[in-house]
């Protein structure tokens, strides 16, 4: 080969290169190694990160079963090993499963659209209210205090380059809920979107059509974002937001240390031109059967650059289709049974717990500890390998001594009651 | 003669949704063991909704072969050679997808202690520490998701670095035959974006560089080598330019699978760059993700990295969150970290000689290509290139193929298809990228069915035309998808009673 391409050596390959950008030591990195000798490397590195480990950790990541089936499906190489299906004809397998994507994100979220995925929720929080600054031609973005506060943070970062101003209303001491009279006093006619999550970050279902109703009276857009998915198998759909933006890790994607997860926005059939990321449709090839292809690319930053609806290129395909194999396993009666099971377990657990707030909860719930504090608490807990809830004084000082606890269906009963006593 | 392939049946499928029926489950839960609960009393009847309309119905099996069957609908790399250029798709190691499921690094929760978190937190120093190695670079944050999200969090680092310094400054520069996505990202970041012309080398050209630089110039962004797969020979040069005028040099690293071992960033005046684990350092591409786009840095803007900072304090690791000049967060949590597992476990399978030598063989192999091709095809810049090469339909042009009908024609080969139409400033582009994974007889098979692709051209142009002939689905109409798009599934709407 090197005499192909007229090189006496390999070396010879790299000689057009200025000597002064060469490195001219080998690289300071130890010599490669075996297969075996790597994985008993991260063996022990997973070994000393919380193995056998009872958690009742929430707060936007989420402890749920996943089906053998959904790693049998994304380890086959040919969804695995394949790249962005832009040559349609040899990937209709992972176009259809998009296209499916979307479907089933529509049909539970009640929007006319969705796309192939975002990077996660946090980055499809600020991606959406860039989407309604779009459609709307006004600048300000509202958040609830009561948003994750990474997400808020992250949308803080995306907007503040930009000029879009971020303001935040805040949450009813005794409900948790956001604080209507707030919204409405700091609803302008600039604002150009509303984000609201429910269940919020303490859990608690928000008065989603109330807060719609003050939303479009200003002539804004309400985004919706979610951060536990399984609450849509028996929440009512946000049907009347104008755009959702949520995370799917709980659906079958496993905690992962916070990554890699899946984000994805749906949205009215009117914001459809707004939309970022991939979209998969169907249409036909030339012998007129059905079939798909990534859409609408005008949108897209290789072909409109700078003026497209945003920069995302690469985003998490194969932990969407995760969500997908689970949708489909989970179906129309399994996802009600699931967020059934959550609902149950986290209010055996709330009720022997005192709680901050009153209001109604899926699986996350504010617990407010008496006599000792959380770091007591939650060193009494790891003691008995439980990790407990979130301590939340670092997110919210006036919440300080609080913990957001979650309970899934993995929650087992003795391990809530021996919590619930070291509580006690 | 097609060799490398023969049709064999495939099964076809309808959507998920067209094979449901009322009842049937794909799941089984344990037992509830507390008492059940009554969601309309617990929640209220209005926070409950109805079933979900339309949701699928369906069994284990019929999950597992529906998606098989799709499965097989695709090609990827596990079946043969996938020469995208810029993608870089190489070999995706299994053992990597091992380690990042062993139970406490997949089941690791971002809010558990420190203390139980040590494992992942070593691998995050370990990976960062190896790409500072690798870049040359100061500082690294492995939080962004993807090249191009590392690209804004880049972005942003300069104008956080700017502003501190008095003015955020107004532009930044673009080459003509940048990827869309820095342009896109400039703009997202704040900036006007000026597009900057390439030389006939197809190098950046350092004299309309000099006239364009000022003192409203925030950053370039250049990548290196650049789209045609060239070294821009004069970095160092339009480094002292832009820094000249106190402007930054932005590096797109999608490429750095040219230099791993050869050259680094960091001793060619970049001041930030992102790296795409998943090309360069071998985490797969899933179908269009995920990804993880780390951002490395010289000194001067490590102060603005995103927070958190992974810090050693009293032999322990954690997070440092006070860092009061950052950009803040760019991403919840610490970033996708399976993506980093997989990456690290890649560098130290290779370690430092062996990424050096996947450096060397990527670069033989285009090089190999390009000697083999040149004879048939356009080649519209000369420059020795580097781990890509590109050449232009021009001459198939003539009799009326265009570089998307030739990409077609590779399918009935057995190829995956190289990146057409990238980069713009060379129109008809076929962009080549083989990668350090292929062996001599799949490059040979390669460069033997594009010669004979050629030679069709003259001789049967429409066979090119109208392919791909051997694909279970036939030329899309993407067009028709674009006109009246239809997005989602919806039931057909119930017969009319025959009147
Ligand atoms: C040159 C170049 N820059 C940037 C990107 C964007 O990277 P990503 O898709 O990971 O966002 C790509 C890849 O698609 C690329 O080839």
């Amino acid at each position: 080969m090197l005499e192909v391409c007229g090189a006496g050596a390999a070396e010879d390959l790299f000689s057009h290169l200025p000597p002064d950008v060469r490195l001219q030591r080998p690289l300071d990195l130890p010599p490669g190694q075996s297969e075996y000798s790597i994985a008993a490397q991260f063996r022990e590195w997973a070994d000393r990160t919380a193995s056998g480990y009872a958690s009742f950790l929430g707060a936007g990541v989420y402890a749920h079963f996943r089906p053998v089936v959904v790693d049998t499906i994304v380890s086959r190489g040919e969804f695995l090993t394949s790249y962005t299906p832009y040559q349609a004809e040899i990937s209709q397998g992972t176009l259809t499963a998009i296209f499916e994507f979307q479907s089933m994100i529509c049909q539970l979220t009640g929007m006319d659209v969705a796309n192939a995925s975002m990077y996660d929720g946090s980055t499809a929080a600020p991606e959406a209210a860039m989407m309604a600054v779009r459609a709307t031609g006004k600048s300000r973005v509202l958040t609830a205090r009561a948003v994750h506060p990474e997400y808020r943070e992250v949308l803080h970062t995306y907007a503040r380059y930009q000029g879009l101003p971020v303001a935040e209303f805040g949450y009813d001491p005794d409900t948790g809920l956001a604080d209507l009279a707030d919204l409405e006093a700091k609803l302008d006619g600039d604002t150009a979107a509303v984000l609201l999550q429910s269940p919020n970050f303490f859990g608690g279902i928000e008065e989603v059509r109330a807060i719609a109703e003050l939303t479009h009276a200003r002539g804004a857009l309400l985004v919706f974002l979610f951060t536990e998915a399984v609450s849509l198998g028996l929440l009512r759909p946000p049907a009347e937001a104008d755009i959702v933006a949520g995370e799917l890790q709980s659906f079958a994607i496993s905690p992962s240390y916070g990554g890699p997860f899946a984000g994805v926005i749906a949205a009215k059939e009117k914001f459809l031109r707004q939309m970022p990321g991939r979209l998969a449709g169907e249409t036909k090839d030339a012998a007129g059967r059905r079939a798909f292809c990534l859409t609408l690319s005008t949108r897209e930053q290789h072909i409109r650059r700078e003026k497209a609806t945003s920069n995302i290129c690469t985003n998490q395909a194969l932990v969407a289709l995760m969500a997908t194999v689970f949708m489909s396993l989970y179906g129309k009666q399994g996802l009600r049974e699931l967020a059934t099971q959550n609902l149950a377990k986290a209010h055996y657990l709330a009720a022997k717990l005192p709680l901050r707030f009153q209001a109604p909860f899926f699986n996350e719930f504010v617990a407010q500890p008496r006599g000792a504090s959380p770091e007591v608490i939650s060193a009494r807990l790891l003691e008995r390998k439980i990790i407990g809830g979130l301590p939340l004084g670092r997110f919210y000082p006036e919440l300080d001594g609080c913990l957001l606890l979650c309970a899934t269906e993995m929650a087992r009963r003795e391990q809530m009651d021996s919590l619930a006593e070291v509580f006690a | 003669m097609i060799d490398k392939v023969r049709s064999h049946p495939t099964q076809n499928e309808p959507l998920l949704f067209e094979i449901s029926s009322p009842g049937k489950v794909g799941y089984q839960l344990p037992a509830l063991d507390v008492p059940p609960v009554d969601p309309e009393g617990t929640l209220g009847a209005r926070n409950v909704r109805a079933e979900i309309e339309g949701f699928p119905e369906v069994s284990e099996v019929e999950v597992i072969r529906h998606f098989t069957r799709l499965s097989s609908w695709n090609y990827a790399i596990d079946l043969g050679m996938y020469p995208l250029g810029s993608c870089t798709m190489k070999y995706n190691p299994r053992l990597n997808e091992m380690v990042a499921r062993l139970e406490g690094l997949a089941w690791g929760h971002p809010y558990q202690p420190e203390t139980l978190s040590q494992g992942a937190l070593e691998i995050i120093a370990a990976l960062e520490g190896a790409l500072r190695e690798v870049t040359g670079m100061d500082a690294v944050t492995l939080q962004p998701a993807a090249g191009a999200h590392g690209e804004l969090t880049g972005i942003l680092l300069v104008r956080a670095l700017l502003e501190s310094r008095g003015n955020p400054r107004r532009k930044v520069l673009v080459p003509d035959s940048a990827h869309g996505t820095n342009p896109a990202t400039a703009a997202m970041a704040g900036y006007t974006v000026q597009p900057i012309g390439s030389g006939p080398d197809g190098r950046v050209d350092l004299a309309a560089l000099a006239s364009l630089v000022d003192e409203e110039t925030a950053a370039l962004m250049v990548t290196n080598p650049n789209t045609l797969g060239v070294f821009e020979n004069g970095i160092l040069q339009a480094a002292e330019i832009l820094h000249a005028k106190g402007a930054l040099v932005y590096m797109d690293g999608a490429n750095m699978n040219a230099l791993v071992g050869i050259a680094r960033p960091g001793d060619f005046g970049v001041d930030v760059m992102h790296l795409n684990l998943h090309k360069t350092f071998s985490t797969p591409h899933g179908g269009g993700g995920p990804g993880c786009g780390p951002v490395c840095v010289k000194q001067h803007l490590e102060p603005f990295l995103p927070t958190p900072r992974l810090r050693r304090n009293a032999g322990q690791w954690g997070w440092d969150y006070d860092r009061p000049q950052s950009i803040g967060r760019v991403r919840a949590f610490y970033g996708n970290f399976g993506v980093m597992v997989r990456a690290l476990a890649y560098i130290m399978a290779h370690g430092g000689p062996g990424l050096r030598n996947a450096t060397i063989d990527a670069v033989l192999n285009a090089n190999y290509l390009r000697k083999r091709l040149e004879p048939f095809f356009d080649l519209p810049y000369q420059a020795p290139n580097m781990h890509e090469v590109v050449f232009s339909d021009a001459r198939q042009a003539q009799r009326g193929v265009r570089t998307g009908d030739i990409a077609k024609r590779l399918i009935d080969y057995g190829f995956h298809p190289y990146t057409v139409s990238f980069p713009l400033i060379v129109h008809g582009a076929m962009m080549i990228e083989p990668t350090e994974t292929e062996s001599k007889q799949e490059l040979d098979l390669f460069a033997d069915a594009l010669i004979a692709i050629a030679r069709e051209v003259e001789t049967d142009p429409e066979l090119v035309k109208s392919a791909p002939h051997s694909t279970r689905t036939s030329r899309v109409d993407e067009v028709a998808a674009a006109r009246k798009p239809v997005l989602r599934w919806r039931p057909a709407p119930p017969r009319q009673a025959a009147d």
